[in-house]
């Protein structure tokens, strides 16, 4: 089986029931997608694909379709994505475990809405579970890199 | 308070040790150094001062911070006070937990495990406190916990960081041959002004590795303090936001296995049966093993991928035991319910003469209420795992944990190896809050890499079994009567708290050979020791056994208490006529740390200024840790239910070290605590826990957050803790403002029974 991760070709064998978050922790070494619930009520698994927020706990690896990216793959050319940079602008994460996933919804969000309101936030971020409560320092961030964008940086 | 005569007779709980044991073994022993356990792990050229501090010759500067980083800022705040006193910055420091050992002991930890409130500076109360802080030491108890770590720090970190530099210095002054006097420090280099040469630590750092360290340093001034007392960006923020590996469950070893683990969920019950042939043949699988331990019974699973261990630990099929211990939630209320009707109990808090007080009290004179509350999950974000290796008689265990020093002990028995076999890597923990004091999950690990022929297998526990394998905040139940005055005070006020004994619980599971003696404190904690002034205030607790596991939930019993007691004083204030802000100023006059919170807070949210219409606002305060905090919840009725608008915070924690890391705190223990309030319980069905996952057992989430303001005050005489203290005066608070918004007296939690929150 072969799946485009964070823009290099990996290859493995899986069950095709296996679900994609498994296949890229314990197949591909990539552990910056989270295992917090498998039944996609968390979001601690988050990736994008084909630049949508996606479950990786419950998608089958076998029904992969596009490019797959990780947290690990978000900064490109030794840059931090914006999302990032706010996050660590506004010091959000606390044990940090969730924030993986956090990052993978924001992002995907500010990529379809680069202006959100706060019940845009609330809406697109409902999914991503924090138990730290990080909330505050997440709906700040997440101006703060809209911002970010708007100005390219 | 109870005399000194009477607590001086009377032994009690705190953790494996009774206080008598800890004076028994005499000063100086107590006051013995532990070894350093850096030197034994050494890099080429690199040396070490003490326990926390290493340096190499390239300039690498490395802080141990023994404590578990679990998202409250430790790691950040530990090496801040090493770097304050080193004349470095934050950002030249690689913080590393450390590796297992007994130089690491908390004092803090066990200090408050006595019977009396944090402002009691009795030379009876400061005298338990030292030795229970030495019983620590001798236990040499590294532990994480108690909102304890910064109390327990703040002068051992920083005369490390002193200890450090004084030896640097004197070696450069050799080296440049000069006076020490001429020499100053800066961005870890010594610099003679006089000539303009310089050398840095690492130059030096084997020669001044080889001086004595002095008998006493002089610490900072906080007047000249660089560091502390600022928001220090956090050192593992970077890390976090790049999904880089630093969790127990990221953890990836040559020729690793994988596992999980599927126990009994009637907790302690055998297998009566068990097939293990379908999941044995199922691909991915390498074997399965039968679990015996004293946190409960059932089967470990070696597979290629954790998937594959999931799958199969659901296709073994097993029947259980039957629950030796009350079954369902009905049979649990009344152990409860008998236990406060037993008239047995310890009160920890005995002020005037109750019986008296209540003795000739008029009916409309007396308030009297009945509380309850569930048991409450942990829900880690991260569940439970560790990672473990099994070779050459030598076990190597990494696991994101809270208890370094015990996790080497219980892995060791589990084992049948000798302690000093056993090297534990303490890793991030994707949450911990007193869940991860546990050893279940490394026991487990630990176990099954016993049966592994060598190789290192990472042990990932499903939700399911997260959710029905926790030591659970245990359920309460509180029996509350008050008589109170003309002027509407409560002359006189009578509680009896019962709950399962949390030290009781961890006693059977840690050492099971050693019975409980004397009162539990945990099970008043909240109520026993607060600040009010009330002539006749008796406190008492009494340990009702269910036989569910229970632990330590962020802010232990601190989390029901504070939800009774704040209750309750607002049913006096109503019952009085008395405003509930008023209530607590005039019955905390004596604790101006107090009153202060509690005019903070009131001053903030405006306290007493009309609210639009469909607003209602309630007021809480709890003193737990050493935290003096009052919080306001504003609450709101919209169409789709409530929503908790705002919610005000005013804390005192003496000396406020990191203010961006406490404000982070106080947020996050108020969100736990109005999580729990909105909608959390644990229910038990046939012995079994009926929850098991976030569809059942949710959180609060971002739609569900107020907006928050916080205000951090430092009049408190003792410094505090910060990590648990956010969380007692939230439930009641959001309770206390359900009632002003609705009239409903919601005396049960979760409060979502009878109101919908949108």
């Amino acid at each position: 089986m072969r799946l485009i991760v964070d823009g290099k070709s990996i290859e493995f064998e899986a069950d095709p029931e296996m679900p994609l978050l498994w296949a890229l922790r314990d197949l591909a070494g990539k552990t910056g997608p989270k295992f917090g619930c498998g039944i996609a009520a968390c979001g601690a698994c988050t990736v994008h694909i084909g630049g949508e927020a996606v479950r990786s706990c419950t998608l089958p690896v076998g029904q992969v379709e596009g490019e797959v990216t990780t947290i690990e793959g978000l900064a490109a050319g030794g840059k931090l994505h914006p999302v990032q940079q706010a996050w660590l602008d506004e010091q959000v994460a606390q044990c940090g475990y969730c924030q993986a996933g956090q990052i993978m919804s924001a992002a995907a969000l500010l990529e379809a809405n680069p202006d959100p309101t706060d019940q845009d936030i609330d809406e697109a971020m409902n999914g991503n579970l924090c138990r730290c409560g990080t909330y505050p320092r997440i709906r700040a961030a997440i101006k703060k890199a809209a911002a970010l964008k708007t100005a390219g940086i | 308070m109870a005399s000194v005569g009477k607590i001086a007779r009377r032994t009690f709980l705190i953790g494996a040790a009774a206080v008598a044991g800890g004076v028994a073994v005499g000063y100086w022993y107590v006051s013995r150094p532990y070894a350093n356990p850096l030197e034994g792990e050494l890099a080429e050229g690199e040396a070490t001062f003490n326990p926390y501090v290493k340096i190499a010759p390239d300039n690498t500067i490395t802080v141990i911070a023994p404590r578990a980083e679990m998202g409250q800022g430790i790691a950040t705040a530990l090496a801040a006070l090493v770097a304050e006193e080193l004349d470095v910055p934050l950002d030249m420091v690689k913080v590393e937990h450390g590796p297992a050992s007994f130089a690491y002991y908390n004092a803090a930890l066990l200090e408050e495990g006595g019977p009396f409130p944090f402002y009691d500076r009795s030379l009876m109360a400061e005298t338990v406190r030292g030795a229970l802080g030495g019983v620590s030491k001798v236990l040499g108890f590294q532990g994480t916990g108690g909102s304890s770590s910064i109390r327990d720090g703040f002068d051992k970190m920083r005369q490390a960081g002193a200890a450090a530099r004084h030896v640097l210095v004197e070696a450069a002054a050799r080296k440049l041959g000069v006076a020490v006097s001429e020499l100053s420090t800066a961005d870890g280099a010594i610099e003679h002004k006089a000539s303009g040469r310089s050398v840095t630590y690492g130059q030096v750092a084997s020669a001044a590795a080889a001086i004595d360290p002095p008998a006493t340093v002089r610490l900072k001034d906080k007047a000249d303090w660089k560091l502390l007392g600022k928001a220090q960006p956090r050192v593992d923020m970077l890390a976090k936001v790049t999904g880089a590996p630093i969790f127990g469950i990221d953890v990836i070893l040559p020729e690793m296995l994988f596992g999980t683990v599927k126990m009994s969920p009637r907790f302690w019950a055998k297998p009566a049966k068990a097939d293990l042939s379908k999941a044995e043949k199922m691909p991915g699988v390498v074997k399965i093993v039968p679990l015996e331990t004293t946190y409960g019974h059932g089967f470990g699973i070696i597979a290629e991928n954790t998937w594959a261990a999931f799958q199969a630990a659901e296709a073994i099929e097993v029947e259980w035991d039957a629950a030796e211990y009350p079954a369902d939630g009905a049979a649990i209320s009344r152990v409860l319910a008998d236990a406060l009707a037993s008239g047995e109990g310890s009160a920890l808090r005995h002020d005037g003469d109750i019986d008296t007080a209540f003795a000739d009290a008029p009916r409309e004179r007396l308030v009297e209420a009945a509380y309850e509350v569930p048991y409450l999950a942990h829900a880690c974000m991260e569940p439970m795992n560790a990672t473990a290796q099994f070779k050459d008689g030598v076990l190597e265990i990494w696991s994101p944990n809270q208890m370094p020093t015990m996790t080497r002990y219980l892995c060791s028995e589990a084992v049948g190896i000798e302690r000093d076999k056993v090297d534990v890597h303490t890793t991030h923990l994707g949450g911990g809050f007193g869940r991860r004091g546990e050893m279940d999950f490394s026991v487990y690990a630990a176990l099954l890499a016993k049966e592994a022929g060598g190789r290192p297998v990472k042990v990932t526990w499903t939700r399911e079994e997260d959710i029905r394998h926790d030591t659970y905040r245990p359920a309460a139940a509180g029996r509350f009567q008050a008589r109170l005055g003309d002027d509407g005070l409560p002359e006189a006020l009578d509680i009896h708290i019962a709950s399962p004994s949390v030290i009781g619980s961890t006693l059977r599971r840690m050492f099971p050979s050693i019975s409980p003696l004397g009162p539990d404190r945990t099970i008043t904690d909240g109520s026993h020791n607060q600040p009010y002034a009330i002539p006749n205030y008796r406190v008492t607790g009494i340990a009702a056994d269910v036989g569910i596991p229970v632990g330590f939930w962020r802010s232990v019993g601190n989390s029901y208490n504070g939800f009774f007691h704040e209750c309750f004083m607002d049913e006096i204030a109503t019952a009085g006529r008395t405003d509930p802000v008023e209530l607590r100023r005039k019955l905390m006059a004596g604790w101006p740390a107090a009153v202060k919170v509690v005019d903070r807070v009131a001053a903030m949210a405006k306290w007493g200024e009309p609210l639009p219409s469909g607003r209602a606002r309630g007021f809480a305060f709890t003193l737990s840790f050493g935290g003096w905090v009052a919080e306001i919840v504003q609450v709101a009725d919209t169409p789709y239910g409530l929503r908790i608008e705002k919610v005000w915070i005013a804390a005192d924690v003496g000396i406020a070290l990191d203010p961006g890391i406490i404000e982070a705190q106080l947020v996050s223990g108020a969100v736990f605590g109005l999580s729990a309030a909105m909608g959390q319980e644990i229910t038990i069905a046939d012995g079994m826990v009926e929850q098991s996952n976030f569809h059942d057992f949710d959180a609060m989430r971002i739609s569900q957050c107020p907006a928050f303001e916080v205000a951090i005050l430092e009049n408190a005489e003792r410094m505090g803790g910060v990590g648990e203290i956010g969380t007692p005066p939230a439930a009641p608070a959001l309770a206390n403002a359900v009632f002003a918004l609705t009239g409903k007296r919601i005396r049960t939690l979760p409060l979502s029974k009878e109101v919908a929150f949108a």
